[in-house]
């Protein structure tokens, strides 16, 4: 499709101005030389621009999306009603706190719920995604050696099975990472991990349930380790939704969190969401939080500094209306909602998983979490067809793919997330859809080599589009 | 997993065969591209380049992730496979035909592995 630049038509514009009815004259400024660049398009031409891109995608809005890992629920409406609300729009961070105490009360009270939730004692709402919000909390354990004289904990401890952001913040932190293998179901190898740990480490980064779906039953060994080491456990909380209201990672042994707004918490995702990462520490980290903290004394919420914060990682309170989103969502399902949701999230996977294990096993036997991992291997070697071949066949039929081969531990792998705001009818439809697939892997692969046919592109050169991005438009001169 | 008894190989599963020139082709082992997945991307260095044995001097792109490959030997590259530009997938369908550089004015053969030693090796490392 044409981009809007290309639609432009000189002369065409949205507002008819009324004439101008007081005497222009040219400010004696240095200004442009050359004009802007503003694409000139009527409100109708626009507005069937951006219709047309939205053709062009594929959201929750259009149909399941079981993207592993990324937790793509369902954003309820009522989250944008609430952060629409002229109270919530119409402000600016620099006014004084009496008079913006109810976006204080909302960043309290937001920063509470997450803090009882994920059993911490303080919370930042700066932080705009999950690895930012990693990037922060590597921050303040760095922040907490150091200020104990503890300069030789350098390293960061990364299961092989984690997300590939965790080492690429412990990197952009100025931290050394050990990368400690993994059992064939994706958990820590303590034996491993003990012979990782010394005087050197700082910490420990984990996802629990990790990355292959299951939840380590060895939680609390693995965090002892670290701690009687020295060193401090950092929980990513990327598979928060399979545990939110059950199980918290402060009583796990986990000293730093962070947790995604946009995933566990039902803010829009995906598209620059914008997304929320915000980052809860135990007290004795509190003092190095960054930006300023709410606090709240008699009913009058005040901004405070903590003593000796690590600076500020973003402007302000970070993407304040998503906090308002996330609140107004966690107010919805209420105290036995939360635990609910994470429920149905596990069981949602598991009846997937089940419904599908004949013809996509899984990488692990047994109950998964809120997510599973398939294996395509067996399918590769047989009839010649891989994950991706697969995911793009499921295009077709209007479903997003699940993540494809990650874990890097699982070969040609799947990951199914379902979650919680999926119907059995769907998890059904997607069932038969997959297992049809399969089918027509075993019969014809040919036809699942050249999917997908109804997607609006085929298969994109991603290693060109990786390595040679064409980010911005160049403008005939 | 095929290995080849006429080969050397690297513990970063990187073959080498001597040529009775002198020369060394260097590529990855039937172990790695397994493990890596379908390639999609190979980053050939420059003719010219020099290289040391057990230090990386090329990258891979697979549907997984982008991998280094290590020198099995120290020396200069002096020919690269052009062919895995256009069609890297030749890795996952001959990985021992496919070589990716032969290097030349070879210095040091680092720690290299017998095909016995190596079979032994990648058996362990599957296992783990």
């Amino acid at each position: 499709m044409k981009l809007i630049f290309e639609r432009s038509i000189p002369g065409h514009g949205q507002t008819l101005l009324p004439h101008c009815d007081v005497p222009e004259i040219t400010l004696d400024a240095p200004g442009r030389e050359t004009p802007l660049h503003l694409a000139e398009l009527s409100e109708n031409d626009l507005s069937r621009h951006f219709t047309e891109l939205s053709k062009q995608v594929h959201g929750v809005n259009c149909g399941f999306y079981p993207l592993g890992s990324c937790t793509m629920k369902y954003s309820p409406k009522l989250d944008e009603d609430m952060a629409a609300l002229p109270g919530f729009t119409d402000i600016h961070p620099l006014q004084p706190a009496h008079t913006a105490q109810g976006c204080l009360h909302v960043l309290h009270e937001a920063a509470q719920q997450l803090c009882v939730i994920t059993g911490m004692d303080e919370m930042t709402m700066q932080p705009a995604a999950g690895a930012h919000g990693e990037f922060t909390g590597l921050l303040l354990i760095k922040s907490y050696h150091r200020s104990r004289g503890d300069d030789k904990r350098t390293k960061i401890i990364v299961p092989d099975s984690a997300h590939g952001t965790n080492p690429a913040s412990a990197s952009m932190a100025g931290f050394t990472i050990v990368n400690v293998p993994s059992r064939a179901d994706g958990c820590v190898d303590l034996e491993k991990l003990k012979a990782a740990v010394g005087d050197d480490t700082a910490g420990l980064m984990l996802t629990n349930p990790n990355t292959v779906g299951l939840f380590d039953k060895n939680i609390l060994e693995i965090t002892k380790i670290i701690h009687d080491a020295g060193g401090l456990n950092y929980y990513d909380g990327a598979n928060l939704n399979a545990v939110m209201g059950i199980v918290r990672p402060g009583d796990m042994g986990f000293d730093v969190v962070h947790v995604n707004l946009h995933k566990t918490f039902a803010t829009p995702h995906g598209g620059g969401g914008p997304g929320s990462g915000p980052v809860g520490c135990k007290a004795f980290l509190a003092d190095f939080l960054p930006g300023q903290v709410v606090r709240c004394a008699d009913g009058v919420y005040t901004l405070s500094t903590p003593e000796k914060s690590i600076g500020c990682v973003r402007g302000f309170h970070g993407n304040f209306l998503v906090a308002v989103k996330a609140l107004t969502y966690l107010m919805m399902l209420g105290r036995e909602g939360v635990p609910e949701a994470a429920r149905n999230a596990v069981l949602n996977a598991n009846y997937l998983m089940h419904r599908i294990k004949g013809s996509y096993p899984p990488a692990v036997d047994g109950i998964c979490m809120h997510e599973f991992v398939a294996s395509m291997d067996k399918a590769k070697h047989e009839f010649g067809v891989s994950a991706t071949d697969v995911a793009k066949a499921m295009l077709d039929y209007g479903i997003h793919p699940p993540t494809m081969y990650f874990p890097l531990i699982v070969h040609e792998a799947l990951m199914f997330e379902p979650t919680e705001t999926e119907s059995k009818a769907t998890l059904d439809e997607t069932a038969d859809i997959l297992l049809e697939i399969m089918e027509r892997a075993k019969s014809d692969p040919d036809s699942l080599h050249a999917a997908p046919l109804t997607a609006p592109i085929g298969r994109p050169d991603e290693v060109t589009a990786a390595r040679q991005p064409v980010t911005r438009y160049v403008f005939e001169q | 997993m095929k290995i080849l008894s006429n080969l050397k190989y690297t513990k970063t599963h990187e073959w080498a065969k001597f040529e009775n020139d002198g020369t060394v082709l260097a590529g990855l082992t039937d172990f790695a591209q397994e493990h890596l997945g379908d390639l999609v991307f190979v980053n050939l260095p420059e003719v010219g380049d020099s290289v040391t044995a057990g230090e990386p001097f090329c990258d891979v792109e697979s549907v997984k992730a982008v991998s280094d490959v290590y020198a099995p030997v120290s020396g200069e590259i002096i020919e690269v496979n052009e062919a895995l530009a256009d069609n890297p997938a030749l890795i996952n369908e001959d990985p021992y035909d496919a070589w990716l550089v032969k290097i030349g004015s070879v210095e040091d053969n680092g720690e290299l592995l017998d095909a016995a030693a190596y079979d032994t090796f990648a058996k362990e490392e599957a296992e783990d």
